[in-house]
């Protein structure tokens, strides 16, 4: 069954167009890619999804219902979560404040709040940095500190936007051990990434998108073999 | 600080003008307590969520004139106005959050400065209804200190429990994410605008309902005092700074200490001064928000451990 669709999407900003055209739709329980080359509007789709900017046209649907035109938090509450490229810790607050700070959106009571918070916390391995502040964490867990954020908020949806993008080996490891271990507990992710080895191995589907229209649907398999893919990526071969 | 603590400063505060019994301190007393509140409901809205006010004399005059108007219009006594007093701000906030809370950046303020300027150019012309530069006038009702001193007293536990008890909720989560970052708080299912108004609405409540208060104890109010823009609005903004924003106790320490140096050169160091000193308590206090902000930019409760730091090493160093 279709979780999500994105119809005939289209943002333009000013007389730029920087994404037109991208239709997709991703199965409950999928782990689906979204890949492209530098700019050309990824994270554009992530902030036309969650109304982080208004869509020019199109239509996006979680399930059956339109939230197109919902408000940010509002869409948030219906169960679609994300992280953000450059990260955005609350700086000032404590692991635990950031992430009991989104716990609230399903319970109401402080406790049941930190409980919620905890158990993300422990699920996602950040125990050990509870009482750190953001703003004192490197970069690798302050990424991981996005995922913990937006798993407490009980999504169905989870969009993460190149939470592996700056990591080391190992923590890059771990991340796709996470982000596999999150879908398998029932939570549908779309992902956008730009370091193939992550992206080819943990997605099910793959769309590639070049100057915000798509250019190629597909397994991982059949994307890494789409010449259209590989010129967007490395440019045209040369005829010799 | 545990409630414990919370009690005993509450118990001192009862007793204290029992002890010191001189209208005029007990008189300093009520002013800091004043402040207290003022400073308070101020670092809630800017301190806790982020959005800084330049206009909290708008409130707090509102207040006022809502004291005093019920008196002069309708007969009643103005004590009705410490419960409405309030509410006249709420709606005056409400209007103002409607307004620019769904604008980013400095819109707020900005609109905050204007709306004090604006209704204090109106108290000043509309003196049909206001009485204009002329002020209101009423009776206090008691010539002892004492029932006033209590019921401010009151008021700042009851604004400080307030905020406590909203600081220790999902609104005091809300209004910190909103303060540390809106993209972030809305993408986590937070509604920005919602949670910044009734962080407005708490705050210019009891802003309001001191400014009924001040009609009742001074017994007179006019434009220029209510609606003042250093003598209110700034002053509220220093006595957050010095005291800590973003700390509860702050803005009481904050009013100690600003209410203090205000008395000390109002009176030329009570008298041991030249008269001309009485004329620097501005440029005193301005001087000492600049050093704050230098050497402790969280203020006076915000680095305690610092300043503790420094007198520790102090005194260990004579030791030795």
């Amino acid at each position: 069954m279709n979780i999500f669709k994105a119809q005939d999407l289209v943002k333009y900003f000013g007389g730029l167009a920087a994404v037109n055209g991208v239709n997709f739709q991703v199965e409950e329980g999928e782990i689906f890619g979204l890949i492209g080359p530098n700019g050309s509007g990824k994270t554009t789709i992530f902030n036309l999804i969650n109304n982080y900017y208004p869509l020019t046209s199109g239509d996006i649907h979680l399930y059956d219902q339109s939230i197109k035109g919902m408000k940010t938090y509002k869409i948030c509450k219906l169960g679609i979560a994300r992280t953000f490229q450059v990260v955005k810790p609350l700086a000032r607050m404590t692991v635990l404040d950031n992430v009991t700070a989104s716990a609230f959106c399903r319970v109401n009571t402080i406790k049941e709040a930190q409980k919620l918070a905890m158990e993300t916390i422990e699920f996602c391995g950040l125990a050990a940095y509870k009482d750190h502040r953001a703003k004192s964490l490197p970069i690798g867990l302050r990424k991981r500190l996005e995922i913990t954020r937006a798993l407490a908020t009980r999504p169905k949806l989870l969009l993460l936007d190149e939470t592996a993008a700056g990591l080391t080996p190992k923590e890059m490891g771990q991340a796709i051990e996470l982000i596999k271990e999150i879908n398998r507990r029932g939570v549908t992710i779309i992902i956008i990434e730009h370091i193939m080895k992550v992206i080819m191995s943990i997605s099910h589907r793959i769309l590639a998108i070049n100057h915000g229209q798509p250019i190629a649907t597909g397994t991982p398999e059949e994307i890494a073999c789409n010449p259209q893919v590989i010129e967007a990526y490395l440019g045209e071969e040369k005829n010799a | 600080m545990k409630p414990t603590k919370a009690l005993i400063v509450l118990l001192v505060a009862g007793i204290l003008p029992l002890i010191i019994k001189q209208d005029y301190y007990i008189h300093l007393l009520i002013l800091v307590l004043m402040w207290v509140i003022i400073g308070s409901c101020w670092n809630l809205l800017a301190g806790y969520t982020g959005q800084v006010s330049f206009g909290q004399a708008a409130f707090f005059g509102i207040g006022a004139y809502t004291a005093g108007i019920l008196h002069t219009k309708l007969e009643i006594s103005a004590w009705w106005g410490m419960a409405l007093g309030g509410w006249s701000a709420v709606i005056l906030g409400i209007i103002i959050g409607y307004l620019c809370f769904r604008l980013r950046g400095p819109y707020f303020a900005l609109a905050t400065l204007a709306a004090g300027e604006i209704l204090r150019l109106i108290a000043n012309n509309w003196v049909d209804f206001t009485e204009g530069m002329v002020g209101i006038l009423i009776m206090q009702t008691f010539s002892s200190k004492l029932p006033y001193y209590y019921l401010v007293l009151g008021l700042a536990s009851l604004c400080l429990g307030v905020i406590y008890l909203t600081m220790n909720s999902k609104l005091g989560y809300y209004f910190l994410s909103i303060r540390e970052d809106q993209d972030a708080a809305e993408s986590l299912g937070i509604n920005a605008t919602l949670y910044k108004n009734i962080s407005l609405a708490i705050s210019s409540f009891f802003t309001g309902t001191v400014g009924a208060f001040y009609m009742n104890y001074m017994g007179f109010i006019d434009p220029s005092v209510v609606f003042a823009l250093h003598d209110i609005s700034i002053q509220a903004i220093l006595v957050g700074i010095i005291g800590g924003v973003g700390t509860l106790w702050g803005p009481a320490i904050g009013a100690l200490v600003m209410v203090g140096i205000q008395e000390l050169f109002r009176t030329a160091m009570f008298g041991l001064a030249p008269k001309w000193v009485s004329q620097g308590h501005a440029m005193a206090f301005g001087v000492l928000v600049v050093l704050t902000i230098l050497f402790m930019s969280n203020g006076i409760v915000g680095d305690w451990s610092k300043i503790k730091r420094i007198f520790v090493k102090k005194a260990s160093q004579e030791v030795s």
